[in-house]
């Protein structure tokens, strides 16, 4: 296991390398830079705001020392947030869209369990093809769609939850963004957990374990829900892609000043630094996150092994 | 086995346990309300620095308007009045001013403002060091432009301190607006011992040492600054607010329902969606006021079709029906545009489109006379590209005046929707570009601030428009001392460029707010600066 | 090629598939002949009829938008664009995907652990913000967003085909013409791209969800079709404004993009039971 974790994270160097040196070269190429605006400074000016932050450097020099300082945790300085390092905006919005994502995360996993669950112990019933229609809607249903129609339901019409981010909403502003995020995933976990389940309960040492006469709770707890939830853990992975996609628009809909946000703007503004620090730290994350997804995937199916 | 028994109970339990703990984590601050009233405005886009050489956001002047002070400032009217000077005085000639500091002006932990303070911080304001954005505003002073360059030290400024209290500036060449430059927030002091120690960290809450009404509490640069009052500042007394909160609230629909929901008393803007029913429903607490911005589609006059094609250029900004758009378009209280100046500036009254005072059918007509003597007709029709860069605004605008060309003239037109940055790099080249959107504010109390962008040669000149005439009686403007003879000149030299259609004014910027009930001093102003100073909570009846 | 005629006869028997067949095609003809029979078009503003309700009578089926445009038409050309951006981008996921695949589980050995290490690699990029980065570098065209999009899903097709190429290699059919001397590429295409059809087949059926989900989120976030030219996603974006004055224009875009997605969804599930029995309609006890 550790040796599996070591190289794994040995072949995420060369990959997180790619992830920069793409990300750079992208944001370069972009037309415009991040001092430009209808208002044109005077070139002595501007000159001298390029030389600030090392623009007027051969650009493979700005990416040495660029990558230079991403080894020892310095992602530079913001020219958007012009008080502020890179690592400090991260660090400052990165925790809300922790929050916000794995709220979603979780809600997710437990809506789309239980729903799914149900749905494998009651196959072709009424309630079946119930949780596996509105599985089907929600899967259909982007999240920039889902987004707008709750608020419009909750926010506007009915008027239970605040609509915006705002400082004061306390829990319930959290509310609209966390199911908004959450209701796609919960669609895909629970057609999974339904196919796995009734995969497992139809397998032999099932069939075998019914025709000693145990009771169902206990044939699900302890004999099926592990194997069952197998292809739900596969599907980490994916969800937390989905979720990070999800979120810059459900940040954007909801103006909450999460990582998402940042990217976008920074992208818009040239704010260079900080789209290069947000793409590696997502980078990173997700890599520390699939290999973590893999870890659980081994300990959970003793058929798979970690090589 | 037990241990595999209790694993999916677990896991739901961790779930759950974890999805409750979180949630009731962050469930904000407690009842314990203040005893004093907060007062809550939105902010719009996010400040980019409370440093006040380093800031270029409008978001940031907010800000620093309210926790900073430069030598002079505005009335709630918009009026120049002192700030740190208590008095000052311009020599005959117009190029050196002397001010007598406050003695009573301090810094936020206490210290007195002295006049080394702003010889220090104009200093830092040129210094190529420093990168500062607003270095424009430092630009008449005597050697500014070469220290600038690196030509010169900045000790070399035109700045020095005759005494504690008495602080000179010399002016390269007089300049009639100089004092107006002198309330924005760039030539603001900043505490000298606070940069030396900070560095470029100096900015941050806990750090920023200002001279304003209120100094900085908290800043979570996305989403809310904080400040409170300055118990050091001089006029403290009349300050009646205690708590600013600035919520950075980018789209004026959350905007809206914030002050809906009474959680914000002032908004930064309103959704042009919600206008007409927030006209209805609410007229006395919005508030639209002209504001010294124009929004203006510019032509390529160095390429073809434009190129020396004024009959073409004049017969599509007459096919435009600029009342439409505002009112069905953009739908904020904006005014159509027939100048380029907004009008409203003190001592300057914009000349108007040739056509300015013909009726709709009118303008048809003559549009299509135009548009035939240039050499197009039904069958051999313009082809045009219109850029302009992604914004919702924007699209529709464009995409009405397609429709107007095309009903009027026939013109064929292709929108082309660009990205901001990429659009201002095909502007500045005026290489593919033909009809660009663009927009421009004054930086200053003046129709020099509009028109010098439109003399040949000027970088922001995006149109490329260059007329001698013109170029010539912007000249004599610049170096004209007589403020009535400059203002002929400057009238003059919009004539021209109106009669030569180089753009086409669509609409002037309106600034739009909600402004609650309970806040009194509100006024309405050109410049649109509501310090939070001079606002107060109505008194409970 | 009986494979296919197998699988077609399977699709057949299979009511979901069918049915969302015929509404996905009625909606393709919808969508491409609709709006020529309309006595409206996609960019006629009518200044006086500005965010009309939706009404039979009106002559407005789905309303005007902010323009005074009519929706429906709107809708339909949106409609047009999603459906074109779907079928192009899959089909340059599926032609990367399925090369790739081909290739490495073909070849075996090193280049396949290394072809396919690179894919693990890919996995882990930030994909999105990688083709919010594209659309924001290069002028923005159909093309780019075709090949944004495409490459950003080809992914899984390269490892089905790859797992598939690699189980196919060992049959029998395949070690018959390898003995008797049928070169590579002729092994490639006449005996194991065939057998591929199926699975490819439904792993396309379900890439094109995914892909209008993309462009409509890259539309979305306004960097998607130029104006005026338009997408679902861009008709959702444009709704969201006026949600309270106005819900219809943001409803009824949403509404169309539902039932297309909804369609496929289906489709890709429809067609993985008829391909893969293993995962048929076993759940009958």
């Amino acid at each position: 296991m550790l040796a599996f974790t070591l190289r794994r994270l040995l072949a995420a160097i060369p990959t997180l390398f790619l992830v920069v040196l793409g990300a750079f070269l992208l944001v370069r190429a972009a037309p415009g830079g991040p001092f430009d605006e209808e208002r044109v400074l005077p070139a002595e000016l501007e000159a001298n705001l390029l030389a600030a932050y090392h623009l007027d450097e051969p650009l493979p020099t700005q990416f040495l020392r660029y990558v230079g300082g991403v080894l020892t945790g310095d992602f530079g300085p913001s020219y958007g947030y012009r008080d502020y390092t890179v690592g400090q905006l991260i660090a400052q919005a990165f925790p809300l869209s922790l929050m916000i994502g794995g709220l979603a995360m979780l809600l997710a996993l437990a809506l789309g369990i239980s729903a799914g669950a149900v749905a494998a112990l009651r196959p072709n019933t009424a309630l079946d093809r119930g949780v596996m229609a509105l599985s089907m809607t929600g899967i259909s249903i982007p999240v920039f769609v889902i987004a707008p129609l709750l608020v419009l339901a909750f926010g506007v019409s009915l008027d239970w939850l605040p609509v915006g981010w705002s400082g004061s909403g306390g829990i319930s502003r959290l509310v609209l963004p966390v199911v908004a995020l959450a209701l796609p995933q919960v669609a895909h976990i629970a057609r999974l957990t339904r196919a796995g389940l009734i995969e497992v309960l139809e397998s032999d040492y099932i069939r075998t374990a019914r025709a000693q006469g145990l009771p169902t709770s206990t044939l699900l707890l302890v004999h099926a829900a592990r194997p069952a939830l197998v292809p739900v853990l596969s599907y980490l992975g994916p969800a937390i892609a989905g979720i990070l996609t999800g979120s810059v628009v459900i940040e954007q809909v909801f103006g909450i000043p999460g990582l998402g946000q940042f990217f976008v703007n920074g992208a818009l503004n040239r704010d260079y630094t900080l789209v290069l620090g947000i793409v590696v730290f997502y980078a990173t994350l997700i890599v520390l996150l699939n290999l973590a997804v893999d870890i659980l995937y081994a300990t959970l199916d003793p058929r798979i092994r970690l090589t | 086995m037990t241990a595999t028994r209790s694993k999916p109970f677990s896991v739901f339990g961790i779930v759950l346990a974890v999805l409750l703990l979180s949630l009731a984590s962050c469930g904000g601050p407690g009842p314990d309300a203040p005893a004093e009233r907060v007062l809550n405005r939105g902010l719009g886009s996010a400040p980019d620095s409370f440093d006040p050489h380093k800031a270029r956001s409008v978001q940031s002047g907010t800000v620093l308007r309210d926790i900073g002070e430069a030598l002079l400032t505005h009335t709630p009217g918009g009026e120049l009045t002192g700030g740190v000077a208590e008095a000052w005085s311009v020599s005959d000639d117009g190029l050196v001013y002397t001010f007598t500091l406050r003695g009573d002006a301090r810094w936020s932990n206490g210290e007195p403002v002295t006049a080394e303070d702003f010889v220090y911080s104009f200093r830092r304001l040129v210094d190529p060091a420093t990168a500062a954005f607003s270095a424009e505003s430092a630009a008449p002073v005597e050697n500014a432009e070469e220290i600038l360059a690196g030509d010169l030290a900045p000790e070399e400024l035109g700045v020095q301190a005759v005494g504690e209290r008495q602080l000179e500036i010399r002016l390269a060449q007089a300049t009639p607006y100089y004092l107006s430059l002198l309330a924005h927030t760039s030539t603001q002091p900043v505490y000298a011992p606070g940069v030396e120690r900070h560095g470029d960290a100096f900015a941050r809450p806990g750090n920023l040492v200002t001279n304003g009404p209120y100094r900085l509490v908290h800043a979570d640069p996305a989403s809310l600054v904080e400040i409170e009052r300055n118990p050091y500042y001089w006029n403290g007394a009349e300050t009646a607010i205690g708590e600013v909160h600035y919520h950075v609230l980018s789209q004026p629909a959350s905007e809206y329902n914030r002050y809906r929901a009474g959680e914000l008393d002032i908004t930064d803007s309103v959704p042009a969606e919600s206008f007409a029913a927030i006209r209805e429903a609410h007229p006395d607490e919005l508030r639209v006021a002209q504001t010294l911005a124009i929004y203006y589609y510019g032509f390529n006059v160095t390429k073809p079709p434009f190129e020396g094609n004024p009959d073409l250029r004049a017969a599509l900004s007459m096919a435009i029906d600029r009342e439409v758009l505002v009112e069905r378009i953009t739908g904020r209280g904006e005014a159509p545009a027939y100048s380029f100046v907004p009008p409203g500036l003190p001592g300057y009254e914009p000349p108007k489109l040739p056509f300015a005072d013909l009726s709709r059918q009118e303008r048809i007509d003559r549009a299509r006379r135009l548009y035939d003597r240039a050499g197009y007709s039904d069958d051999n029709p313009a082809r045009i590209e219109l850029r302009y860069n992604t914004l919702d605004t924007h699209q529709r605008i464009a995409e009405a005046v397609q429709v107007m060309w095309r009903d009027v003239l026939g013109v064929e037109t292709e929108l082309i929707n660009e990205e901001f940055q990429v659009l201002l790099a095909n502007m500045r080249a005026r290489e593919v570009t033909q009809v660009f959107r663009s927009a421009w504010s004054g930086t200053y109390l003046d129709a020099h601030s509009f028109l010098s962008i439109l003399e040949s040669g000027n970088e922001a000149n995006l149109t490329g428009f260059a007329n001698a005439e013109y170029d010539a009686l912007m000249r004599r403007a610049e170096t004209e001392a007589n403020p009535k003879t400059r203002r002929l000149y400057l009238e003059e030299a919009e004539r021209v460029l109106l009669s030569e259609h180089a753009l086409i004014p669509l609409y002037y910027y309106v600034s739009k707010h909600l402004v609650s009930p309970d806040i009194e001093g509100w006024q309405d102003t050109i410049l649109d600066y509501h310090y939070s100073h001079h606002l107060s909570f109505r008194a409970p009846d | 090629m009986s494979a296919a005629g197998d699988i077609g006869r399977r699709l057949g028997s299979i009511p979901v598939v069918r049915r969302t067949l015929a509404v996905l095609l009625v909606a393709t003809v919808v969508a491409v002949v609709g709006p020529a029979l309309s006595p409206h078009t996609a960019i006629d503003a009518d200044f006086d009829r500005i965010l009309e309700p939706p009404s039979l009578s009106g002559g407005h089926w789905f309303g005007t938008d902010q323009l005074g445009r009519d929706l429906f038409v709107r809708t339909l050309e949106g409609l047009r664009t999603t459906l074109l951006v779907a079928v192009v981008s899959s089909a340059v996921s599926l032609v990367i995907g399925v090369a790739y695949g081909l290739v490495a589980g073909f070849a075996g050995g090193r280049l396949d652990a290394v072809m396919m290490r690179f894919v693990d690699a890919l996995y882990a990029l930030p994909f999105i913000f990688f083709v919010i980065l594209l659309m924001v570098v290069f002028e923005r065209s159909f093309l780019l967003i075709f090949i944004a999009i495409g490459a950003v899903n080809w992914l899984d097709m390269a490892r089905i085909v790859r797992g598939q190429t690699l189980s196919l290699k060992q049959r029998d059919f395949v070690a018959a013409a390898k003995l008797v001397g049928v070169p590579t590429p002729r092994i490639l295409l006449r005996h194991i791209a065939p057998n591929l059809l199926g699975v490819v087949l439904v792993y396309l059926t379900l890439t094109i969800p995914q892909v209008i989900l993309v462009e409509s989120f890259l539309s979305f976030l306004g960097l998607g079709v130029q104006a005026p030219a338009t997408s679902l996603g861009t008709l959702v974006a444009g709704g969201v404004g006026p949600l309270e004055s106005a819900p219809w224009v943001l409803l009824l875009p949403s509404a169309v993009l539902f039932v297309v997605l909804l369609c496929f969804n289906f489709l890709g599930d429809g067609l993985r039971d008829a391909v893969d029995v293993r995962l048929g309609r076993r759940d009958t006890p």
